[in-house]
């Protein structure tokens, strides 16, 4: 089948006070229409830059090298107005944050409706399909449409922003940490929503630190460590046992299984190092760990894995 | 022993009153590991900062080892409360943007008995502390938005730690960390726990992390000591509670198609 999303070899680095900040490196990826993507890692890891590159909102101080092709389309030189055009309508975001992106002084009718007109809805159509899109997410328009953000608990606010990204029915749905801050009832909801999204036939990448949401949405995952793709296969193969070292000991790290942390710390991004980035931590290390940065090397189940152990295989 | 005795809290709110804890009541021993959990706007957080004696509660009493709190906010005495520290759910909003985080972790100490004179005692001090929570190399030279939401939550335990306090409350420590950063975080904390017979409160919305970490788990649901219908009674008068209860009906419509 024809990849919807192709990320060929992306970079970004932000020029800081500090040096340059190296927050993706020579990442691929691919996305099939209707497939669920996550990508997962710590914080500085990658993961926010990869989302915010795709979606062209990245500052004035960054360096971007690379491709990301959306229905064979190139995004990264496209001039603003096109990008609007591609924004919203075929790839849309759900926002980290539904509380502080929602505008908190207008009432959220104006608000749904702004964002579906944007998307080339005229008035009673938005109105309709509105009504529709939140009916199946369990609120109603009218309810919703005469209060402001504050009035809404954080699971009713996270469906708000969904009904928002859905609206102008986009191939691909970015989400960001869908679940950081909610207590299990409402991660419970969210994962339920993102697969119900999933469900309608769209594209989703799910950008998330948290393990457990991301085992209940299955699908594949992307690992990433300082900056890189460490591992990329189907997320069930991951959590029966990842093929990189750094996941089997992030895995580790989750309460219910060790909770063991892993030694040491992450590398800085301004000082990454010439050779395997998680070298310094790995139990398994050996010599040529610390000589030059592995590929991604296929490993079982067809998972790839950046790590020299799968490079004799 | 710490403990808070029928604990009552409201706050105004446009819609009338809301009864963010009814009657509450918790005990933390010396060198105990307890988990707090509950549901968002269950009163978690409420409890932790009248429990921590910066915030008055309505009603009820609390105990630090014996002695009764009877003032609360910075008009209670600086002994009691150092006594018991508590280290915030947000990182970035707890400290001050404007400091290092050498001077973030030494800033509870001014103008206080245990704070050493001298510049080099005073270097000294924070070493130990920035070493012991795994704060290494020029960290403690940058300000807070120049580190990450773990280092910046190292540099608040530190913080809370250098006054010695007996107790320490960990107010979703760490919820918005990746997990081996949470399992460091709280290897650190559970090191000087045990050597310090210290009594930690960990108050978090994952129930497995707090089974798992915890000597004993309370939901403080059920430490209230009031009864059933009058608890439905007061979910049903206050926005939280309600919200909570319609959530909890819509959500399971939502999981089960």
């Amino acid at each position: 089948m024809t990849s919807l999303l192709e990320v060929e070899d992306l970079s970004v680095g932000f020029r800081t006070r500090r040096g340059v900040v190296h927050a993706l490196s020579h990442a691929s990826v691919t996305i099939r229409p209707g497939e669920l993507l996550l990508v997962v890692g710590e914080s500085g890891s990658g993961k926010t830059v990869l989302a915010h590159t795709l979606l062209a909102l990245l500052p004035r101080n960054v360096d971007v090298s690379g491709s990301v092709r959306l229905g064979g389309q190139e995004l990264l030189d496209l001039p603003p107005a096109e990008l609007r055009r591609v924004r919203g309508r075929r790839m849309a975001l759900i926002p980290q944050s539904p509380a502080s992106s929602l505008n908190p002084v207008r009432k959220l009718g104006g608000q749904l409706l702004e964002a579906a007109r944007a998307r080339g809805l005229r008035e009673k159509q938005a109105r309709t399909r509105l009504r529709e899109l939140l009916a199946e997410l369990g609120l109603d328009l009218e309810f919703i449409g005469g209060r402001y953000v504050h009035q809404l608990s954080g699971g009713m606010q996270q469906r708000v922003v969904n009904a928002m990204a859905l609206v102008g029915e986009p191939d691909i749905v970015i989400a960001d940490e869908p679940t950081s801050g909610l207590d299990a009832d409402l991660v419970d909801a969210t994962a339920a929503q993102l697969r119900e999204i999933s469900a309608r036939g769209a594209s989703l990448l799910v950008i998330t630190h948290d393990l457990r949401l991301a085992e209940r949405l299955a699908g594949r995952l992307a690992l990433l460590y300082a900056s890189r793709i460490v591992e990329v296969g189907p997320t069930m193969s991951f959590f029966a046992g990842p093929a990189h070292p750094y996941g089997r000991e992030l895995l580790r790290a989750l309460p219910e299984r060790e909770g063991k942390s892993i030694p040491g710390l992450a590398p800085e991004l301004t000082a990454l190092p010439g050779h395997c980035a998680f070298a310094d931590r790995c139990p398994d290390r050996f010599d040529r760990c610390g000589e030059s940065i592995p590929d991604l090397y296929p490993a079982p189940d067809g998972v790839l894995a950046r790590c020299f152990v799968h490079a004799e295989r | 022993m710490l403990s808070a005795e029928a604990i009552t809290k409201s706050f105004r709110a446009a819609t009338g009153r809301l009864v963010a804890i009814d009657r509450v009541s918790l005990e933390l021993e010396c060198g105990a590991r307890l988990g707090l959990v509950g549901p968002s706007g269950s009163g978690k957080s409420t409890l932790a900062q009248i429990m921590a004696m910066l915030l008055a509660p309505d009603g009820g009493a609390v105990r630090i080892d014996g002695d009764r709190v009877d003032v609360w906010g910075v008009r209670c005495r600086r002994e009691l409360r150092h006594r018991v520290q508590l280290v915030f759910q947000a990182p970035r909003v707890a400290v001050d943007p404007r400091l290092r985080l050498g001077e973030a972790i030494l800033e509870p100490l001014a103008a206080s008995a245990i704070m050493p004179a001298g510049a080099e005692e005073r270097a000294e001090l924070l070493q130990t502390w920035a070493a012991r929570v795994g704060l290494t190399g020029d960290l403690l030279e940058r300000f807070p938005h120049e580190v990450s939401e773990g280092q910046l939550q190292r540099a608040c335990l530190a913080r809370a730690l250098v006054v010695r306090p007996r107790y320490l409350i960990c107010d979703e420590l760490s919820s918005m960390l990746d997990v081996s950063t949470q399992a460091a975080l709280l290897e650190t904390v559970a090191a000087i726990q045990a050597e310090r017979e210290l009594g930690v409160l960990l108050i978090t919305h994952d129930r497995v992390l707090a089974d798992a970490w915890c000597g004993a788990v309370a939901d403080i649901r059920e430490l209230s000591t009031r009864d059933e219908a009058e608890a439905v009674a007061v979910a049903a008068q206050s926005r939280a509670g309600a919200l909570n209860v319609l959530l909890r009906g819509g959500l399971r419509r939502a999981t089960r198609p």
